[in-house]
């Protein structure tokens, strides 16, 4: 019981640092968005990775970085309805 | 110091020791092989007959266990994992632990036993005691802030204005009484009012006694209840019969005895919303003398007992019947606190009372630990009978109305946090929480706070029912604001209670009362209190203001504490208003520094206010502000600078004790200029109050006098104009040195003054009284020489004080009736701090230890071998070896001392000396000193163990080759005791020692020895066999020991295997990357063991995969990390916390060997899996990964097409 408590809290500390991380009720849409956020901040953040994929697309870079930051919104689609 | 002398002294312990072998026989000393057991008691170990069986067979225990646990697993589980059938009963860890860590020679203070007693009352000082004076409970308050005035009181809460007019009455009172009592004292006639009830009953009396006036005007009169009616201030209503031909007639009855006693509360008789217990009413009017002695089982008087008490019919008096239409009162809480208001239950208007107890609340003879509804108890106290007594009466639940049951409710839970089990505790504590809105702020504190009320409350309770408090807090939030009175009045004695805990703990609720109930109502309802009549309540009040200052904020107090401070109306509020202010920088400290300015601009003016309480009080609060803004903010304090100081000169006694008090923590704060001029204008009266016999002014003066000295800007040269010769002449006496404090203080201020003067000026002046003849003056000498000295050096010591020092310090150390560390300490460091300058002292010095190692008294001698390892450095220094060999030799014969303490000191003395000189210019040999310590390795005290084991690695470090393997051998049998010890240092000294015996003589018969170790049945001298292991590996290369450990993986025994695997864990620990070349070796082994049954095996060897993980990252060896995974990734679903962290700890010791990947591959299975007991450890698997590496797991996502778009990462140019 305690232990349980225990676990929920640091769960709870623990993703009010790192929101990526995810528990037993996590929804598929949640975790998708949060992979397709990392995935852009990552590129974005590793400057010789985002310089290649500019060169492979063909565009500028900054145009590139740009795209990747717009994708961050909803890029997982809207979330689903929730029904009540 | 000639080598006849030691020579003597060598020889008298020899002899010692001769006579002492040969009155023990056969047992003791072995001329030949030097090993002697001098002790008295028949050893345990050992075979007596020594001829039969001989003695140093090193394996003759081998297959037996050599030891009983001393102490059971206190980490984990054991490796076998089953239960005993048979239960163990074993002595406390107290018990068993007290020899291991006794005192030696002194025995414990037997009055210590009172201070830790367990009721909170017991230790309690007067002053403390007067929380029993505040009257019981409080009633509650109206709530003006609430959004409908009345939702949740009774209408019968006191408003402000109320309690205002009550509080004036109080004070009304206690100066009357005053006046009164100051008019008996000049010996006036006081003419006291009367009731003409009283004058006929006295005056009856009177003629009796013969006398008529002295006895009418001496103290008020009992009345014959035993309690003092008239003092209360508040008549009875027989007092107030206006009719007096009436109330002649009617002769004082017995049945006045309930109204009489409601007059006796001090505050109101009605609205009393709190029925309080019988004690409460006990303990909140102590004038009724019987009943407050015995809180909570006062039953009531039967007529025998008054007609014992009370003059009978013999005397004129006329017991009445009961009036028609009497009933007694039953209800057991009602009895002494008959209210007015009408109650339901006990429909009687009188109080009288049956002695027959009709509730099971009132009988005391049975304590039950089981409580129907509650469960077992952990205690059950006569006094929570008289709280909890209604669950013993069982009764319908059904035919009760919701507040009853609700009642019942609170209290079962009450008492299962007051009293229950840990688990009870908690599941209980999480109801009442949960509940607290719907149980009501009423219900609730009603029954808490007069259990926090009890005389016999303990610490424990204490705890627990002021932690059910600070939960509730929380829940309840506004609703709590109607009973903010009576929390404080419970709450406030907390904050001046001994224990630092309790006072922390007070703390924490009065400042979460703050937070729920707010600054209005805090105020409102603190607000009377200030000018209450008992300083008492005034000081608890100003304390806990403090807390709510610092709850919320000192800015939103400020304009109410100027108020308070400037008050009119009574210099009370004014005194209470400036503590206020005294007390909140000593809970905020620094964090004051921002309104540093207002809260002085608070106090300013009443420095120089009529009250001498109040001068004295702003003083003492000025001093607590400087102290916390130290070393800023001395621009808050320039308008108060003058007053200060021109009111220094005005002031006597403890005003004058104070402000020179504020000016000492003021002074720091200037900068060099205003400091010295300052200084100098204070230091006039501080030089006058030297020669003052109150020894608090003592004690300030020092203070004021060392902060002024540390200021930069008093400089050396005025000290010694002006400062030191008054500062010897009024505090360098013996008188100072007796007591504790003073002694103290006069210490620190002289090493203070010392800092600016220099070395050399101070002990010119003290050091004639290192031959003193008092020996704590010379105790007092002594230390203010090693401070100083220690701080400053020597380098200021003239040669002719150092003759004077030495021979000063030397006649001390000799002359010490107590041995006293204080002056070995002194001696120790003013020998090292004159290093070489010592050399002509050295034979001197080294007599006295000599002479004193031969003393009787165990502590001398001990004192003197302390010396020694002081010493040993400068002797060395000196070029003194011979000598010390000499002393070697000496400290060698008294290696049979018998006291350990001693014994250890000699050891250690040996341990100095033999890291000074070196191994190989140790005298005596080492070859025969090892010997004589192998013996003593097996003594059980501490001190000796931690001595020899250090003497003993330092030898097996420096110089193995001295002494042959069979001696090395012999001494790590020893070592495996060693391996139980319960100091840490201990156990980590004996593990390096086996590194460096193994490494001396080769690791195969020291290994041979820990394996065999493994087989022993005490888990913590396995864990420690387990680490030596992995220290032999490391000192002597992994493949020396691996395949010897990995073939006793062999023997079937569970204990074995898993010593094992956990000496094969520490072993790649301890050898990291060098781990590599035997991965593939020990695969096998570790297959097998993650295959096994038992968990604690698995659990093992996942600690031990991942050690081995860690130490092959980047080397290449992620086939059998793989496979070792594949192993591991099963145990994920363990459920035990030891072992399910063990296995996480390994998978993410392989993610780190193998690459993120591939482990991610294992963890996608399960995220989504339709079982959530699948789900959650997988999960905890990913958030792992995700903390550790979220960047490198990027490339590794699945790919979902449809869901997830990230075509960028399959772009390739």
């Amino acid at each position: 019981m305690a232990d349980k408590l225990r676990t929920i809290q640091n769960l709870e500390a623990l993703q009010a640092r790192y929101i990526g991380t995810g528990h037993a009720d996590t929804t598929k849409y949640e975790w998708t968005s949060n992979i397709l956020r990392d995935s852009y901040s990552s590129y974005v953040g590793h400057p010789p990775l985002l310089s290649y994929m500019a060169v492979g697309m063909g565009e500028p870079k900054e145009k590139m970085r740009t795209m990747m930051l717009e994708k961050m919104v909803r890029g997982a689609g809207n979330p689903p309805e929730t029904q009540e | 110091m000639s080598d006849a002398d030691i020579e003597a002294v060598r020889r008298l312990q020899a002899e010692r020791n001769a006579a002492a072998a040969s009155q023990q026989g056969s047992k003791t000393f072995d001329k030949s092989s030097q090993r002697t057991d001098n002790s008295t008691k028949a050893s345990l170990t050992e075979s007596f007959d020594t001829f039969l069986y001989e003695r140093g067979g090193a394996d003759k225990f081998s297959g037996y266990d050599t030891s009983i646990a001393v102490d059971g697993d206190e980490e984990m589980e054991d490796a076998d994992g089953g239960h005993n059938l048979v239960g163990q009963y074993t002595a406390t860890r107290n018990q068993i632990d007290e020899m291991a860590r006794g005192t030696g020679v002194e025995e414990e203070d037997i009055l210590l036993g009172r201070e830790k007693s367990g009721r909170i009352a017991d230790r309690e000082t007067d002053y403390q005691k007067r929380r029993f004076n505040r009257g019981a409970l409080t009633p509650t308050r109206a709530d003006p802030f609430a959004a409908n005035a009345h939702a949740n009181v009774e209408g019968e809460s006191q408003t402000y204005r109320e309690v205002m007019a009550l509080r004036e009455l109080d004070r009304e009172e206690e100066r009357v009484k005053k006046l009164i009592a100051e008019k008996r004292e000049k010996g006036e006639d006081v003419t006291e009012h009367q009731a003409t009830l009283k004058t006929v009953e006295q005056d009856k009396e009177n003629a009796e006694a013969g006398s008529t006036v002295a006895v009418a005007t001496e103290k008020k009169r009992k009345n014959r209840w035993g309690e003092p009616a008239a003092e209360t201030g508040k008549r009875s209503r027989f007092d107030m019969a206006p009719a007096p031909e009436e109330a002649a007639k009617s002769a004082p009855s017995r049945w006045d005895l309930a109204p009489s006693l409601t007059a006796a509360t001090p505050v109101g008789n009605q609205g009393l919303a709190t029925p309080i217990h019988p004690s409460q009413a006990g303990a909140a009017t102590p004038a009724v003398g019987l009943v407050a002695d015995v809180p909570g089982q006062f039953a009531g008087w039967s007529d025998e007992d008054l007609d014992i008490m009370l003059p009978g019919e013999a005397d004129g008096y006329k017991v009445l019947d009961p009036p028609p239409g009497y009933e007694p009162i039953r209800t057991q809480a009602r009895r002494l606190m008959a209210t007015p208001a009408p109650i339901p239950s006990a429909g009687g208007v009188g109080g009288f009372m049956m002695q027959e107890p009709e509730s099971v609340q009132s009988v005391g003879k049975d304590l039950p630990t089981d409580i129907p509804g509650v469960g077992e108890l952990q205690f059950f106290k006569a006094e929570d009978m008289a709280y909890f007594g209604k669950l013993m009466e069982g009764g319908d639940e059904t035919s009760m109305s919701v507040e009853e049951m609700k009642e019942r409710k609170i209290m079962r839970l009450l008492l299962k946090i007051k009293n229950g089990t840990p688990p009870m505790r908690k599941t209980a504590l999480r109801q009442i929480t949960d509940n607290a809105r719907d149980f009501g702020p009423g219900a609730l504190f009603n029954q808490i706070l007069p259990l926090l009320m009890e005389r016999t409350l303990e610490d424990q309770e204490r705890h627990l029912l002021v932690k059910v408090i600070d939960r509730i807090l929380y829940k309840l939030d506004d609703l709590v604001r109607p009973y903010v009175h009576k929390i404080l009045v419970v709450i406030e004695p907390l904050l001046i209670d001994q224990d630092y805990y309790a006072r922390v703990e007070g703390r924490e609720i009065i400042s979460n009362l703050a937070k729920a109930a707010g600054l209005a109502t805090m105020i409102s309802t603190m607000r009377p209190d200030i000018d209450h009549a008992d300083e008492y309540v005034r000081n608890t009040t100003a304390r806990a203001f403090a807390v709510v200052a610092s709850a919320l904020g000192i800015p939103a107090l400020l304009p109410f504490l100027r108020a308070v401070c400037r008050s009119k109306k009574s210099w009370q509020a004014r005194h209470t208003g400036v503590k206020i202010v005294q007390h909140i920088p000593i809970l905020m400290g620094c964090a004051i520094l921002p309104h540093l300015k207002e809260l002085v601009g608070c106090v300013a003016a009443n420095l120089s206010d009529e009250q001498a309480k109040v001068r004295t009080v702003t003083a003492l609060s000025l001093a607590s502000l400087a102290e916390a803004a130290n070393p800023y903010g001395i621009e808050s304090f320039d308008d108060i600078l003058s007053p200060l100081w021109t009111g220094a000169r005005k002031q006597r006694g403890k005003g004058l004790s104070a402000f020179l008090k504020a000016v000492g923590y003021i002074i720091p704060l200037m900068d060099e200029e205003y400091a010295n001029y300052y200084t100098s204008q204070i230091m006039e009266i501080l030089i006058r109050e030297f020669a003052s016999p109150d020894e608090e002014m003592k004690k300030v003066v020092l203070k004021v006098v060392s902060q002024c000295a540390s200021t930069p800007g008093v400089t050396a040269s005025y000290l010694k104009e002006h400062v030191l010769t008054e500062f010897f002449k009024g505090f360098w006496m013996r008188r100072m040195a007796l007591d504790r404090r003073n002694y103290r203080q006069v210490v620190d201020t002289t090493v203070d003054l010392g800092q600016k003067v220099g070395v050399g000026e101070i002990l010119e002046r003290v050091v004639n009284n290192l031959k003193d003849e008092s020996e704590p003056y010379r105790k007092m000498t002594v230390e203010t020489v090693e401070k100083l000295i220690a701080a400053l050096g020597a380098a200021d010591v003239s040669e002719r004080l150092e003759e004077r020092l030495i021979d000063g310090v030397l006649f001390a150390f000799q002359e010490q009736s107590i041995e006293d560390v204080i002056i070995l300490n002194g001696f120790g460091t003013v020998v090292n701090a004159l290093g070489t300058r010592c050399k002509a002292y050295i034979p001197q010095i080294v007599s006295t230890i000599l002479w004193r190692l031969n003393n009787k008294s165990p502590t001398v001698r001990q004192q003197a071998a302390d010396l020694i390892s002081r010493v040993a450095l400068v002797m060395k220094q000196c070029d003194e070896e011979a000598l010390m060999g000499k002393l070697g030799i000496v400290l060698y014969e008294y290696l049979g001392e018998e006291y350990p303490e001693v014994l250890g000191s000699i050891l250690g003395a040996l341990r100095a000396i033999v890291t000074v000189v070196g191994i190989t210019q140790m005298q005596p040999p080492i070859r025969d000193l090892l010997p004589r310590l192998t013996p003593i390795l097996r003594n059980r005290h501490e001190k000796v163990q931690e001595n020899t084991i250090d003497l003993v690695g330092r030898i097996a470090d420096r110089g193995p080759e001295s002494v042959n393997a069979r001696e090395w051998m012999r001494i790590c049998f020893e070592l495996m005791d060693m391996l139980k010890a319960h100091k840490k240092g201990i156990r980590r000294a004996a593990n390096n020692t086996f590194g460096f015996i193994a490494k001396a003589i080769g690791p195969q018969d020291v290994l041979a020895a820990l394996l065999g170790n493994l087989r022993v049945q005490e888990r913590q001298s396995r864990v420690c066999t387990a680490v030596a292991i992995g220290i032999v590996a490391e000192t002597c290369a992994p493949f020396t020991v691996l395949p010897a450990l990995m073939n006793e993986y062999r023997v079937p025994d569970l204990n074995v295997q898993n010593g094992v695997l956990k000496a094969l864990s520490f072993l790649f620990e301890y050898i990291g990357e060098m781990g590599k070349d035997y991965v593939y070796a020990v695969t096998p082994l570790l297959e097998d063991a993650l295959v096994d049954r038992d968990q604690v095996h698995r659990q093992t060897a996942a600690s031990a995969v991942k050690h081995v993980a860690l130490g092959v990252i980047g080397l290449g060896c992620e086939d059998a990390m793989v496979h070792l995974l594949n192993l591991l990734f099963p145990n994920i679903f363990e459920t035990s916390p030891h072992v399910i962290d063990r296995v996480i700890e390994a998978i993410e010791a392989i993610r780190m060997a193998v690459g993120t990947g591939i482990v991610m591959n294992y963890v996608w299975a399960g995220l989504f899996h339709p079982a959530r007991k699948v789900r959650t450890p997988y999960w905890r698997l990913y958030n792992d990964a995700y903390v550790q590496g979220a960047d490198a797991m990027i490339p590794y996502y699945p790919g979902m097409e449809g869901d997830v778009d990230r075509p960028e990462l399959s772009i390739i140019v």
